[in-house]
């Protein structure tokens, strides 16, 4: 597990959200520490994609308080906030015909100038970020040629790329082949672990999340359901609530978590 | 990474090549033989450089300013179909201009025409317009916008209808003649009148070429990579603006240019605005310049306002457009 620090990185206190007067996060209070691997769950609708997005300031004059690194949201500018966070979004439908070093390239924006031209060290942000993420072979390659599992390590890529703290992701995994679901967490635990980079992770994938993480938090109807240890929410009681479905459980052979199984009463 | 630079200049060397011919063509051809013993035969020299030289670098600035703020709006709404013409930005601004003939006025603001300025109000008025109503709808979406500017566009013309009616027959004649959209200039005036608009749009652009390349991708992802994306798109109107309003007061509405040469301009050097934009800037004028020069010499002694030419080759590009798959590879949307 990676060197989770004591300091907290994002801060978020009585914090809501509202899309049309309709309220999508609802006085949520939590806190993420330097380091840590934290995966946002619950069910489709809960605000997981709403959260992430404020996190990013990608949406707007919420109420209440986020901090991120001690620091008001609302005072960075957009730039320096893009040093602090960087975004991977749902993979569906990003059909630009950027070749792949071009648009990893973009992830340096929040460091060049509008008249400097690109310079050593966005390079080898560039070359680091296709290294990690094993996306170098296809560099030249145009984005639309690329299939869905590469072109989400080509979005990893280009948010490595930008070098920031911390690394929001909005359903890494969906729509990926199991073999690349596997890849995808290998980089995230990677740049966790070597770079100590903080992860925030929304996904539907429970299994995985509770695996790979160090912090669960779920969400329900945009307020916050759990916040703690990922063995702590695998149990039929807080699943149950959740989801509102029962769900049949089993350990996992190698590390004792347990971890839920698809079928159950329909078989 | 060289080829793109290769590219370049081949369409700087176009540039360059076509807008020095190009005065050398016309309703009399004029050698430069003739040109150089000047002395001898003033006649040619005067329209060498009073009329065909001006005429040239007007086609050249009117060029290039429509294709990049085409670009433009392509670009930042990932969608190759969204241009001055479909957005109603031209309508805009011949409105303004339309409006400034109609009311008499001749005024100027420190040397820049006031037909200039109210082309360039009547541009930013139709981008607000068009802009507002898909906002106000909600969900942005560039279908919305599409027809938004479709509309605003059918309302300004029949405005200017209006207008047309309502004036006397001399104003009315001006305001149709204009309309049609085209290049004919004598001395430097016009391209001199351009010039401002045109530069500062450009330069806009071009300080906001790494902001263009993320909003072609995606506004959110623009947004998360460091863009402060209502200050980019406002700048980006705004060098929109500038640009088709400067063209258009002095031009008329040319359509098409707008759509066509960025299209192609990707097609050639790929979507990296670092030099997809150069590019637009040089295909541009060198395709206005080759444009012109087809007007003024196809049906000699007979000039047809350039605008004619655009359009006839606008159409068809705009049907492949939609058929092709060069298209969805070039469309943004997702």
């Amino acid at each position: 597990m990676g060197k989770i620090r004591q300091e907290k990185i994002i801060e978020i206190e009585n914090f809501s959200f509202a899309i049309r007067k309709t309220g999508i996060l609802r006085n949520l209070c939590l806190s993420i520490r330097e380091g840590e691997y934290v995966s946002i769950v619950g069910p489709n609708g809960a605000g997981k994609t709403t959260l992430i997005k404020c996190l990013n300031r990608i949406f707007k004059n919420g109420k209440g308080q986020i901090r991120i690194a001690g620091k008001d949201l609302e005072k960075y500018s957009q730039k320096d906030l893009a040093k602090m966070t960087s975004y991977v979004p749902q993979a569906n439908g990003h059909h630009f015909s950027f070749t792949v070093r071009e648009f990893v390239l973009m992830g340096r924006y929040p460091y060049v100038s509008p008249f400097s031209s690109v310079s050593e060290k966005d390079e080898a942000a560039v070359e680091k970020a296709l290294g990690i993420t094993g996306t170098r072979a296809w560099a030249d390659r145009r984005i639309t040629t690329l299939s869905g599992g590469e072109r989400q390590k080509v979005l990893i890529a280009a948010a490595l790329a930008q070098e920031a703290r911390i690394l929001l992701l909005d359903e890494p995994i969906t729509f990926l082949d199991p073999g690349y679901q596997d890849d995808i967490y290998a980089i995230l635990k990677k740049v966790n672990l070597d770079q100590g980079i903080t992860i925030v992770s929304a996904t539907h994938d429970i299994n995985s999340a509770v695996l790979h993480s160090q912090k669960i938090i779920a969400l329900k109807q945009g307020e916050l359901f759990f916040d703690g240890f990922p063995r702590d929410i695998m149990n039929h009681e807080q699943l149950f609530q959740l989801y509102g479905k029962p769900f049949s459980f089993v350990d996992h052979p190698e590390t004792g978590m347990p971890i839920i199984l698809p079928g159950g009463d329909l078989c | 990474m060289l080829k793109k630079k290769t590219v370049l200049i081949a369409l700087l060397i176009t540039a360059v090549v076509v807008i020095l011919l190009a005065p050398f063509a016309g309703m009399k051809t004029i050698s430069l033989h003739a040109l150089l013993t000047a002395a001898a035969d003033r006649m040619d020299s005067y329209i060498f450089f009073n009329i065909r030289v001006p005429r040239v670098l007007t086609a050249a600035l009117a060029g290039a300013g429509l294709a990049v703020s085409g670009m433009t709006f392509q670009s930042m709404f990932r969608n190759s179909l969204a241009t001055p013409f479909t957005l109603g930005v031209s309508s805009g601004a011949s409105l303004g201009a339309s409006i400034y003939v109609w009311s008499g006025l001749t005024l100027s603001i420190t040397g820049v025409p006031g037909v200039s300025l109210f082309s360039f109000a009547g541009a930013g008025l139709a981008i607000l317009f068009v802009y507002g109503i898909t906002k106000m709808k909600g969900g942005f979406s560039t279908a919305t916008m599409l027809l938004a500017g479709v509309a605003i566009s059918f309302f300004f013309s029949s405005v200017i209808l209006l207008i047309q009616y309502a004036c006397d027959l001399t104003h009315s004649f001006r305001i149709v003649r204009w309309l049609m959209g085209g290049l004919e200039a004598v001395g430097y005036q016009p391209a001199i009148n351009m010039l401002p608009f045109v530069l500062l749009g450009v330069a806009i652009v071009s300080v906001q070429v790494n902001g263009l390349n993320l909003m072609s991708v995606g506004e959110e992802l623009a947004v998360s990579r460091g863009v402060d994306a209502s200050k980019v798109k406002k700048l980006l109107f705004l060098a929109a603006s500038l640009m088709v309003g400067g063209v258009v007061a002095v031009c008329g509405p040319i359509g098409f240019v707008g759509m066509m040469v960025p299209h192609i301009c990707r097609l050639l050097i790929g979507p990296d605005h670092r030099y997809l934009m150069p590019a637009t800037v040089l295909f541009g004028s060198a395709f206005l310049v080759v444009c012109d020069t087809i007007a003024r010499t196809i049906l000699a002694p007979v000039e047809m306002p350039v605008g004619i030419i655009t359009a006839l080759l606008g159409g068809p590009f705009f049907i492949w457009l939609l058929l092709s798959r060069v298209s969805e590879r070039l469309v943004y949307e997702d």
